[in-house]
């Protein structure tokens, strides 16, 4: 399964970023073999609006089923829930970390934004 | 003769400027129109205390995708620069709160999939108090779409009278939107270093924008002497020191105008005037 981690640095070894739509970082990981791509999202970070869409539309591309983060916001949510992709909140720690809780099922699906846009 | 009243720093005294020069130019016998350009808080009325006689909602256009016809060939999607319609996963949804109504997603879709409707985002008011028209715009709360509704108060302006726009603080797209037009912008700032690097940003759009303009300095005897240090560094004309009087101040609080109340400071106002018209 290809999940999506937002992350601070272009590393499993470096911080989740908390925010979703303006993370430095995307990495996907298969989490069976481990295996991970680095996607640069600085586009998305300077954004003037509509971050939490591109970077939803973005992991749509991307092909990934799952994306784990901090926050999401309401627009953030509703892309990716359209593009069929599940929402894990509250990620902390670092990538590695925040997968591995993933795997061993820590991480509860989001139902809904758990915060208002532009929250930071 | 479009005037419009701007800052960098917020609560400068913008309002307070913009007011009293629409008083003391009606006093001259001069016709005024006063806009109100800060849609998202909106205080001109507080001090010139108009009887409003129209209101007129204000809308943005936004697309509808009709499922049936859409192609899913994502244009509208590439077009759209503020995210306010997506193309994901072979769907498209829009955001209408992102939309800035510019109408380009409908022009590109080539199978006729997107109409437009209207989302409303405020309103205008006209008024009057005495000889001075009155206009200003109210954003609904929580709305963040202020450019449409600043352009939908410049349409009010009437090219015979002298029009005093109050300008919201900044120098993001609101302000831009305010100013646009003018035939002279005063900036009001106050000696201070925040004053002073606010100041410095306006300076630097207005001239990016090739906008005439002077600076007033409020509060002019109190922290230090960089930004008058500056504008003669920059030679921008100070148009006029406004000392920090506490009379000014409980005149402001009680939402009189200076320029009524303390004679001396209608003399201000007419300098400004007279050095920008």
């Amino acid at each position: 399964m290809r999940v999506a981690v937002t992350a601070k640095e272009a590393s499993v070894d470096g911080p989740v970023d908390p925010r979703f739509g303006r993370a430095r970082y995307l990495l996907v990981v298969d989490t069976e073999t481990g295996e991970t791509d680095v996607h640069d999202n600085e586009v998305n970070l300077n954004a003037a609006q509509g971050a939490g869409i591109q970077t939803a539309g973005n992991l749509a591309q991307l092909n990934v089923s799952a994306v784990i983060t901090g926050h999401a916001g309401p627009n953030a949510f509703r892309a990716l829930s359209a593009s069929g992709i599940a929402v894990y909140t509250g990620a902390e720690g670092t990538v590695a970390e925040a997968v591995e809780s993933f795997n061993n099922g820590k991480l509860v699906e989001a139902k809904s934004a758990d915060v208002e846009g532009h929250w930071l | 003769m479009i005037v419009a009243i701007a800052s960098g720093k917020g609560g400068t005294g913008k309002t307070t400027v913009a007011a009293n020069l629409a008083l003391v130019a009606s006093m001259q016998g001069r016709a005024v129109s006063y806009l109100d350009c800060d849609v998202e808080e909106p205080n001109g009325h507080v001090f010139l205390k108009p009887e409003m006689y129209l209101t007129e909602p204000v809308s943005v256009p936004v697309p509808v995708v009709d499922d049936d016809k859409c192609t899913a060939c994502g244009r509208c999607s590439e077009i759209c620069r503020y995210s306010a319609i997506v193309l994901l996963a072979k769907t498209v949804l829009t955001f209408p709160n992102l939309c800035h109504g510019c109408g380009g997603c409908s022009m590109v879709c080539p199978s006729g999939a997107i109409t437009e409707s209207g989302r409303e985002i405020g309103v205008v008011e006209e008024g009057a108090r005495g000889q001075i028209r009155f206009v200003h715009g109210r954003l609904t709360i929580g709305e963040a779409m202020a450019p449409p509704l600043i352009r939908a108060v410049k349409k009010r302006v009437r090219p015979d009278d002298l029009t005093i726009i109050d300008s919201p603080p900044g120098t993001s797209c609101p302000v831009i939107q305010s100013v646009k037009g003018s035939d002279y912008v005063v900036l009001v700032t106050e000696p201070t270093p925040f004053g002073l690097n606010d100041l410095s940003l306006a300076v630097d759009m207005l001239r990016v924008l090739n906008l005439r303009f002077g600076v007033v300095v409020n509060r002019a005897d109190i922290g230090d002497d960089a930004v008058f240090d500056y504008c003669a560094k920059q030679s921008i004309e100070v148009l006029a020191q406004i000392p920090h009087d506490r009379r000014v101040a409980e005149t402001y609080s009680r939402g009189l105008l200076a320029a009524q109340e303390l004679p001396e400071y209608a003399e201000v106002f007419r300098t400004i005037l007279e050095r920008c018209c």
